[in-house]
């Protein structure tokens, strides 16, 4: 693939960038990576993946777009209230970038759909708002060696990793697993301040591009939290835990399957 | 005994476990959370047999995203 005269100008400001260059920005274009959930993570990610000329996009989101969302949900506008959250990111991100081939998956993230899903592509960007899909994307991703940007955002604070599954340490070496329904406040309880889901999604994003650029360190290995009333980032150090259920040395997870608790904001995402 | 946990010094009292540890912190819920010492994540199984050295490295690490609130 060679870009076209209007590519080089589009891309240019990332073009002029050595780690880029035009076979970077032709490597962007071959890619395809996937969103779980269209939702405060999931919109300030794909909006500058889209506009960073990533080819191909997946958007998985069962939800539609809810009043209470418009606060961090940058995507989507007043007038999507109603929508589904798939159409309504898909139309924005094809108004900024027409080389952004989208792919919608009105579908929750299950055991059942999401290995066929995830194995499409070369990178996910774990966006969901729930424990049971994180843990999900956590195993799929390992099963089918797709590398993966975790994170989680509440209140003021933010926590994220990046995952190369078989290589660095997975949530669970970290998580054991998901905690029981009802005990951990979700943002539609406890609040969220909208640009933190801003900060840690446009972060997430900068993950995805490094890593499809071959370019950097990653975030493995290294747990990122992100204290936004001190305005401090700090880093734990994780290593690959021989004990993990899923990746360690016996490891006791060696099928798909769903975890047991309800995702924690049902009712906010319904 | 001084500890640093999450990144700041910290004076303990009489905790001498890593049970006896997050109960002298008040951590809300220590099912909730996972515990690293000195760079390695125990099993909760074992919080109440590992004990505590002068200067012990401990991070007591949340779940979040959805999120658990902070304390």
């Amino acid at each position: 693939m060679s870009l076209t005269e209007q590519q080089i100008e589009r891309y240019s400001r990332q073009i002029i960038l050595k780690e880029v260059g035009g076979p970077g920005q032709e490597k962007l274009l071959a890619s395809k990576v996937l969103i779980v959930g269209a939702g405060g993570l999931g919109s300030p990610a794909a909006l500058y993946l889209a506009a960073a000329g990533v080819g191909t996009l997946g958007i998985i989101d069962y939800d539609n777009v809810d009043l209470t969302n418009l606060q961090r949900q940058v995507i989507h506008n007043t007038s999507d209230v109603g929508r589904e959250k798939v159409a309504s990111a898909a139309e924005k991100i094809k108004a900024i970038n027409p080389d952004v081939t989208v792919q919608t998956y009105r579908e929750r993230a299950a055991a059942a759909n999401i290995r066929e899903i995830i194995k499409k592509h070369d990178f996910v960007l774990d966006g969901t708002d729930n424990f049971p899909s994180k843990f999900l994307i956590n195993d799929v991703c390992y099963f089918e060696k797709v590398p993966f940007s975790h994170a989680g955002i509440l209140r003021f604070d933010g926590q994220m990793i990046t995952v190369l599954p078989g290589q660095t340490a997975c949530y669970r070496c970290v998580f054991d697993k998901p905690p029981p329904a009802g005990l951990v406040p979700s943002c539609s309880q406890a609040g969220v301040l909208g640009p933190l889901a801003g900060v840690i999604g446009c972060l997430q994003a900068t993950e995805v591009l490094k890593y499809l650029l071959g370019v950097g360190e990653l975030l493995t290995d290294r747990l990122l939290i992100f204290d936004g009333l001190g305005l401090q980032f700090r880093e734990v150090k994780v290593t690959r835990n021989p004990d993990c259920r899923l990746c360690g040395q016996e490891p006791s997870i060696t099928e798909l399957a769903d975890e047991e608790q309800a995702a924690c904001d049902l009712k906010a995402s319904q | 005994m001084k500890l640093i946990i999450n990144g700041k010094d910290v004076e303990t009292d009489e905790a001498h476990t890593v049970t006896e540890l997050l109960k002298e912190q008040k951590v809300k819920w220590p099912d909730m959370v996972s515990v690293e010492l000195n760079g390695t994540i125990l099993k909760r199984e074992t919080f109440a047999s590992t004990g505590l050295n002068e200067g012990d490295k401990v991070e007591f690490l949340y779940f979040m995203g959805g999120g658990r609130e902070s304390d």
